[in-house]
């Protein structure tokens, strides 16, 4: 880093709070954005020359709010006054220096921003593309990017997300418990969305996309902060970290898809795996379980071996059968069906699968699988036409491929050698 | 005299690091911390995970557990280094050298009692 280099992280790690504290003032999500913008500005300005402020943050907000003041009253000389509730927050820069003291605020004004972002009405991926343009200050460009799609499309659905949150009428009031709790929750899928958009791509040709994960690692973390004692919180950064630490053994040289028990675990990031471990110790003790702190469980059994052949494939099973009780849903079955495939072999997991047909009539994966039990039992015809299904439901040529090469081995082996 | 070089950060900016600053940041350490290894003056250094894995103990009665780190501060101890100097001087000048380019803050702190493998010799 070159002396100057230390302020862009800064900058970029005080965006979350102080976006936040300048949507509570301005009550608008494109004004907190420009305040921020403009505090920047100054601050590339000033800090090289007086040195860094003892608390960036703080800086920044008041900054922030002070230009966008002085531009509202200049405004207000040639345009009709904004009404009084607008500018009533606006005051007092006395009083928010003490209040930049109190951590409770910063925490629920970054739980506010992230959870406006959140907003039910949103599709997922219009979701995760707002709290990437406003909470983590990614470029239209990069967004775009990440998504395969064109900058102006992004361009358009930020736009349109934006103006939907705008009419959402989130209250700024300090919350209640329950709906901390309920905010809290709603974000942290959010950022699970966020990690699985770019853990496995849901279109286009890249299988991994590594800034998504490191962005919702980021924002993981920075919730825990905020939430110390959050088991699920704990559960969900755990999750996100042992995911990740397989990221470099995933994908081989080609871009096809590495199975778990294929991967070269000697690639995996040691230092994610003993942080997500940790973190798990933690959440165990405050006995509240949850989906994420079970699925964490499940890749920290994973992580534990050091060879496929050491999994502890029925401690799996047993931690997909709690999280099937937490959190009912066919393709966790489909998940424990893989366990219990390696504890009491493929029949009895084809027969854990054969009421998801139905359920899971458009899922690559279920098909995947189903050929793959076909296959291990013997049914060669049967596991050709599931292993096409999947093929036809692939999102991604990785996924694709990866089916391609059990069809492969099942026509080799029905030819005579 | 040993020191210990307390390494205080603001953790949410080492949190925002890329792979590659985070790397760099190492890599431009290092440089320094091979040539006081060579000079037989580095003693053990090491690196925390994040406070969000820490845990807290406060006794006193009953003793209390507390998920987070000890003072909930900007700046929290992320590791430190255990050098051999001459003067505080000496533990100052190194700081700065190991530091350089960066906005890591240093607690210098003279270390009274030094147990490499855990016993006292």
């Amino acid at each position: 880093m070159t002396t100057l280099g230390w302020i862009d992280p800064v900058l970029r790690s005080a965006r979350p709070q102080a976006i936040g504290a300048l949507l509570r003032y301005f009550r608008d999500l494109d004004q907190a954005e420009e305040a921020f913008q403009e505090a920047c500005l100054r601050a590339l300005k000033n800090w090289p020359v007086n040195g860094p402020p003892r608390d960036p943050v703080a800086w920044l907000i008041l900054v922030g709010r002070n230009v966008a003041l002085d531009d509202v009253r200049r405004r207000s000389k040639s345009a009709p006054l904004p009404a009084d509730d607008a500018i009533s927050d606006l005051g007092d820069a006395e009083t928010d220096i003490a209040e930049r003291l109190d951590s409770s605020h910063y925490r629920d004004d970054l739980l506010r921003l992230l959870f406006i972002c959140c907003h039910p009405d949103l599709p997922a991926v219009q979701q995760i593309a707002l709290a990437l343009r406003v909470v983590s200050g990614l470029s239209v460009k990069e967004i775009a990017r990440a998504f395969l799609v064109g900058d102006s499309a992004m361009e358009q659905r930020i736009t349109r997300a934006k103006s939907r949150v705008a009419r959402a009428d989130v209250p700024f009031e300090t919350p209640g418990a329950v709906e901390r709790a309920e905010r809290l929750a709603a974000v942290a899928a959010m950022i699970y969305l966020l990690f699985n958009e770019g853990y496995s791509a849901s279109g286009g040709s890249v299988h991994v996309r590594t800034p998504l994960c490191e962005e919702a690692i980021r924002l993981a973390r920075l919730l825990l902060t905020l939430f110390p004692g959050e088991p699920e919180i704990m559960g969900l950064t755990a999750l996100l970290l042992l995911q990740h630490a397989r990221a470099p053994a995933r994908i081989d040289g080609d871009g096809a898809i590495v199975l778990l028990d294929d991967q070269d675990r000697r690639l995996w990031d040691r230092d994610l795996i003993a942080e997500g471990l940790a973190l798990i110790d933690k959440a165990v003790r405050h006995r509240r379980p949850g989906s994420y702190q079970v699925q964490a469980a499940i890749a920290g059994v994973h992580a534990h071996a050091a060879k496929p052949e050491d999994t502890d494939w029925s401690e799996i099973d047993q931690l997909y059968a709690t999280l099937e009780q937490l959190q009912p849903s066919p393709v966790v079955t489909l998940n424990r069906a893989v366990a219990v495939n390696k504890v009491h072999g493929p029949a009895a997991a084809l027969a854990m699968i054969e009421p998801l047909a139905e359920p899971l009539a458009g899922y690559f994966h279920f098909f995947g699988v189903k050929g793959g039990l076909l296959m291990q039992l013997g049914r060669a015809a049967e596991a050709r036409i599931a292993f096409d299904q999947a093929i036809a439901l692939a999102h991604t040529p990785a996924e694709a491929a990866h089916i391609r090469l059990h069809l492969d081995r099942l026509i080799k082996e029905s030819q005579p050698a | 005299m040993l020191y210990a070089l307390l390494c205080c950060h603001d953790e949410a900016v080492v949190s925002s690091w890329t792979k590659e600053e985070d790397d760099a940041v190492l890599a431009k350490r290092h440089r320094v911390t091979e040539r006081l290894a060579a000079k037989g003056k580095l003693g053990p250094a090491l690196r925390l995970m994040p406070t969000t894995a820490a845990t807290t103990v406060r006794m006193g009665g009953e003793p209390v557990i507390l998920d987070g780190p000890f003072a909930e501060t900007k700046e929290a101890l992320l590791g430190f280094y255990l050098i051999d100097c001459d003067s505080l001087d000496e533990a100052i000048e190194t700081a700065k050298d190991i530091g350089r380019d960066e906005k890591v803050v240093f607690e210098i702190r003279p270390v009274k009692l030094f147990l490499p493998n855990g016993i006292a010799s």
